[in-house]
């Protein structure tokens, strides 16, 4: 390689890492307009929930096919990648395998391993692709996924595939050159995938297999750095964010919701006797007037919207969801990215501002989740249960319930008439408390 | 039921200077459904058969707040809550023990921070530790040789990890207990949660209960059990819809129990 070829490696990558950058800052601060919540409790409960669920892939597997084929794809990416740290030394060094003189039979080892997995990643890929255009399984194939969520999810799978088979008939070609008379390459690596596709540059000349294999070492680096900036438009997110995610996931029993603090306040204030229901308001010029349940996600945690840019949209929490599976509006994957897209809006509409939101007359309830799905929801925490990445949609659905309850009043009619029962009889239904034990003398 | 049941109040507990060993929180569906009647006096006949000290509060008990809860209506809850909360402090409640999962995950899991804190227990594992303990002696009785499914209550199992205590009881009666493709975790709902209950489904293709319903028949079981009195109605109901109640019960797992005893 010639000295061009270093700077402009170098260039490619601080151009490549550059972008990324500047996309993970975007994230971040879309992520902290979310409301503050308390995740730091209990660290050694959150690493290992991080160990098992993101770094073990325990939920995983719980649908074993998708399970273990997704492993082949999830070890295939952070196995290899330790390659690519070979890969940015030569290219900037302009050296070739730098690492196989002192790492010696390890180094065969590792190169030999990392071209099976390529080949797994291959097959699992292919599989996967199978599944959502051909056996077309029906959380793929759902009204969700219109439109780009659709193509997104194949872009993923050729460009896996692109990399994966580049990096072979990277080794490949090197094979080749490594084997021929005069060796242009020195010998290094085994290779037990690509030995069967040197053969194809048999007859080539050696000036013309060096160009064929520049050619690929160039295009595989060069669509990581690509496939990498792809992340921040994509749902493939999950890669990066998935570890975080089940880092700050909720540690309490599923069926325990928040109480809102807010609302304590004031019913400790009803309750109690000595306080002066003319007294002024405590003046504090600070204090923002906060409303009841979200509207908009602004008004989520930032936890719920660290959920919403996590989620791949893999669909298992619609596909367990008993209000989708009979016939319902709601979907929980769509209250994910339904989050996630108004926050991409919202984030944008600040950068085009100057870094301050300007209301754009729209927000996260009516304008992209309606009432109607929020009420089919059972909270039966299925969805919760099932994510592979312990995202909570029901968290969502349950704070635009209490806008719309304690915000809007707009409660189903049978519904208000449940909580009026409650607030003047004790019970949901019309019954008196002064009732309540007659079961004991009832035949 | 030739004897009576014998049920009484903190109130009268307290005037007898006495502190029950649990207090049994009855609910709103178990003091005022018709169905759901029939599982707590079953539970309290065997209450009354084990001597267990217990008593109910009666007329001082109010709805949790889990239906304002789960529709949104966190102020209707948290005056729910707090107003039990006095008088289950004035009593200085220790232990509660309830036959609705719903009541026992608020009172388990919501009633701590706002200033509740009791040792909450679903009755499934008070019964299972009745018999732990040697005080509850169960054999098959009429039930020996059916086939029984557990429907997995969501706030009972997702939500709080209690999925062996009814599946031990049930076993105690030397039945045959299928499980249903979708168990456990991976429990169907029944339809009724978050506050569904009380309103009708939005529009779709069919209702939850029916589904349910659809999974327990698919393991064509005697009878379905059930440790929710939601569940309960929402399965009867199902089973109404497919033309099976001739063939197939729902029941509480406290009236297995009780009816195997002949209590």
């Amino acid at each position: 390689m010639s000295y061009l070829d270093n700077i402009l490696f170098a260039i490619l990558l601080v151009v490549g890492f550059g972008f990324f950058t500047a996309s993970v800052k975007k994230i971040i601060r879309n992520i902290n307009l979310g409301v503050d919540v308390d995740r730091k409790d209990n660290p050694k409960a959150r690493w290992k929930n991080m160990a098992l669920i993101a770094l073990g892939q325990s939920k995983m597997v719980r649908r074993p096919v998708a399970g273990i084929l997704h492993i082949f794809v999830y070890v295939g990416f952070i196995i290899i990648n330790i390659e690519l740290l070979e890969i940015i030394i030569d290219g900037l060094a302009g050296t070739h395998r730098i690492f196989a003189p002192y790492l010696g039979v390890v180094y065969d080892v590792l190169i030999a391993s990392f071209e099976i997995l390529a080949i797994l990643v291959i097959f699992a890929v292919t599989v996967f692709w199978l599944r959502r255009n051909f056996i077309r399984l029906k959380r793929f194939i759902h009204s969700d996924l219109k439109g780009f969520p659709k193509s997104d999810a194949n872009y993923i799978l050729y460009f896996e595939t692109v990399l994966m088979i580049l990096f072979l008939l990277m080794n490949a070609s090197d094979l080749h050159l490594q084997n021929v008379p005069g060796a242009v390459f020195h010998k290094a690596g085994a290779f037990p995938v690509s030995q069967f596709i040197a053969p194809i540059f048999n007859g080539l000349s050696n000036e013309l297999v060096v160009l064929l294999f520049e050619i690929f070492w160039w295009l595989h680096i060069a669509g990581i750095l690509v496939f990498m900036n792809y992340l921040y438009f994509s749902k493939h997110l999950h890669i990066l964010l998935a570890f975080p995610n089940t880092y700050f996931a909720n540690l309490k029993p599923e069926g325990q919701f928040d109480n809102l603090e807010s609302v304590t306040k004031e019913v400790k204030l009803m309750m109690d006797p000595n306080a002066d229901p003319f007294a002024a308001a405590p003046a504090d010029e600070n204090a923002v007037l906060s409303k009841f349940g979200a509207s908009d996600v602004q008004d989520l945690n930032w936890v719920q919207l660290l959920n919403a840019y996590t989620c791949t949209e893999c669909g298992r929490c619609t596909s367990s969801c008993p209000a989708n599976q009979t016939g319902k509006k709601l979907s929980p994957r769509k209250i994910m990215m339904d989050t996630r897209d108004r926050l991409t809006e919202v984030g944008k509409n600040i950068d085009a501002n100057k870094g301050v939101f300007v209301p754009d007359n729209k927000t996260l309830l009516n304008d992209y989740i309606t009432p109607e799905e929020l009420w089919a929801c059972t909270s039966c925490n299925a969805c919760v249960e099932e994510c592979p990445v312990n995202i909570s949609p029901l968290s969502i659905i349950m704070d635009m319930r209490r806008y719309l309850v304690m915000e809007q009043s707009a409660a189903p009619m049978s519904l208000n008439a449940m909580m009026t029962n409650i607030e003047n009889n004790g019970a949901p239904w019309q019954y008196s408390q002064q009732d309540r034990l007659n079961w004991k003398n009832e035949n | 039921m030739s004897e009576s049941l014998v049920v009484p109040t903190m109130a009268e507990m307290l005037a007898q200077g006495t502190q029950p060993e649990v207090l049994f929180w009855v609910g709103c569906a178990g003091s005022f459904d018709d169905r759901a009647k029939k599982i707590t006096k079953a539970f309290v006949r065997i209450l009354n058969r084990t001597n267990v000290s217990f008593a109910v509060l009666g007329t001082e008990e109010s709805c949790t707040g889990d239906p304002a809860k789960r529709a949104g209506n966190e102020f209707l809850f948290q005056m729910q809550a707090m107003m039990n909360i006095e008088v289950l402090n004035a009593y200085e409640a220790k232990k509660i023990v309830t036959a609705c999962p719903h009541c026992f995950n608020t009172l388990k899991n919501e009633y701590p921070e706002l200033g509740g804190n009791y040792e909450v227990i679903h009755h499934t594992e008070f019964l299972k530790s009745l018999i732990d303990d040697g005080r509850l002696t169960v054999e098959g009785g009429q039930f020996k040789g059916k086939k029984i499914t557990f429907h997995d209550p969501c706030y009972l199992g997702r939500a709080n990890k209690v999925y062996e205590a009814p599946r031990d009881l049930i076993q105690k009666l030397d039945v045959e207990l299928v499980e249903m493709k979708r168990s456990k975790a991976n429990g169907l709902c029944c339809g009724a949660g978050g506050a569904q209950m009380f309103k009708d489904a939005e529009p779709g293709n069919k209702e939850v209960n029916v589904l349910r319903t659809e999974d327990a028949l698919e393991v064509q079981p005697d009878i379905i059990a059930a440790g929710c009195p939601f569940c309960n109605t929402m399965l009867t109901d199902g089973i109404k819809h497919a033309h099976k109640e001739g063939e197939v019960k729902v029941m509480d797992v406290a009236e297995l129990i009780a009816n195997a005893q002949d209590l």
